[in-house]
């Protein structure tokens, strides 16, 4: 039986989807057999993010649908050993998600999977409640930013009340911060809400703190999941917030703004 | 290739591989927009008459898309059973099946889904 994720904020465009792949490549660098899934209908983009756009020829919506088999639709990433995408459809609209079909395929997933990560869309409606419904872990991208922490609270809500878990009295879909896009010195400088901020406010446990970096960016342009940038901060911050996620006891890193190295000090000094 | 050469000593700045990359795939989006997506037909009716001939696991039948520029490749790989099953299958639908190229009325393996998938489409 593989374990559910869904990455999920309420908000758009705080780094669900850079999550996700992050997140998922860092589960299969580790040995587990992860797929991610798009369930942003109409709005494809973890394909772009994957760098597996060129490759797409049926998606979820097909598999759904009997269209396509879900072999057929599932994409190997050409890098990692053990991660599949599975891209959703981009010419459908929201209403093709039938819960059905969403558990028919997932139920299908879980025999072969370790683990299945669904990228939700953006607002609380059709594919955002599809994405979360079988969840058994619930990660919650958050940025340091006043309506983001404020969606995430309703997705919380959401998550307590409209889940299969809270429908069916079963133990509570786990919670985890993953606060994104975070600018330590900003935050010194009282710009921006400090982690301890918004762990008081949501009072969830604290899975990672990404800082905010151009690296994300470049890793977008070129379709590689950020986490495998390993000289970047963020990629970092990913790759210990997985290893959190599995368990491991990882202290926190760049939350504090980086203290200027030796090399730049020398550089500072010869300037 | 290192992933830090990767990133950091491409000869091709990251946002020039961005901008080839979206008008690649938006290239094809739009192309598409118009008109039904054909894939699943196409598979379907490709299907159907490799299935005249000889029996076919509709599990091992992989079907792979690379969108380039100039040029897309579509790749069907289909496993055949073996020789004298194929034969022998071969002969067994010739006679059961009506003569003609009624692609569509071609028998279906279990879960029909994917024969209303494509008839939704002839629409
Ligand atoms: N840690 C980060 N640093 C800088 N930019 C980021 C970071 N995380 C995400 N972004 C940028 O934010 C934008 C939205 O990210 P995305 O993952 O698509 O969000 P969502 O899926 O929640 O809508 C993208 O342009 C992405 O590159
Ligand atoms: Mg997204």
């Amino acid at each position: 039986m593989s374990k559910i994720i869904v990455m999920t904020s309420g908000k758009g465009g705080v780094g669900k989807t850079t999550s996700s792949a992050a997140f998922a490549t860092g589960l299969a660098l580790r040995g587990f057999k992860t797929v991610v899934i798009d369930f942003d209908v109409g709005l494809r983009n973890l394909d772009l993010v994957m760098g597996c756009e060129r490759r797409v020829v049926f998606d979820f919506i097909n598999v759904i649908n009997g269209e396509a088999k879900l072999n057929q639709a599932l994409i190997k990433d050409k890098r990692i050993e053990n991660l599949y995408i599975l891209p959703t459809s981009q010419t459908r609209d929201k209403d093709a998600l039938t819960r059905e079909g969403v558990e028919k395929v997932l139920n299908e997933l879980s025999k072969d999977f370790d683990y299945i990560l669904c990228d939700s869309p953006a607002g609380i409606e059709r594919g955002a409640l599809m994405s979360l419904y079988f969840a058994d872990h619930a990660i919650i991208v958050t940025n340091p930013e006043v309506s983001s922490v404020r969606d995430s609270d309703r997705i919380l809500g959401v998550l307590n009340s409209r889940s299969r878990r809270a429908e069916q009295g079963l133990e509570p879909v786990t919670q985890q911060l993953l606060l994104t896009r975070y600018d330590p010195e900003r935050v010194e400088k009282g710009e921006m809400l400090k982690v301890d901020d918004v762990l008081e406010i949501l009072a969830i446990p604290l899975l990672g703190v990404i800082p905010e970096s151009q690296a994300v960016l470049r890793a977008s342009n070129v379709g590689m999941p950020v986490i495998l940038d390993e000289v970047s901060n963020a990629g970092l911050a990913y790759s210990d917030a997985v290893g959190r996620f599995l368990g491991e006891d990882i202290e926190h890193r760049f939350v504090t703004p980086q203290k200027k190295g030796l090399f730049s000090r020398l550089l500072r000094r010869s300037a | 290739m290192s992933i830090f050469n990767f990133f950091r000593a491409t000869p091709r700045a990251s946002a020039v591989q961005a901008k080839e990359r979206l008008q690649i795939v938006m290239a094809h989006e739009r192309a598409g927009r118009s008109g039904p997506d054909y894939l699943p037909m196409l598979q379907q009716e490709l299907l159907a008459v490799i299935a005249k001939y000889v029996n076919i696991d509709e599990n091992k039948v992989e079907v792979k898309l690379d969108r380039g520029g100039d040029c897309s490749t579509l790749e069907v790989n289909i496993e055949l059973p073996a020789r004298e099953q194929a034969k022998a299958a071969a002969a067994a639908k010739a006679t059961e099946k009506p003569a003609g190229n009624d692609v569509g009325a071609a028998k279906r393996p279990a879960g029909g889904a994917v024969g209303n998938g494509g008839a939704k489409k002839r629409i």
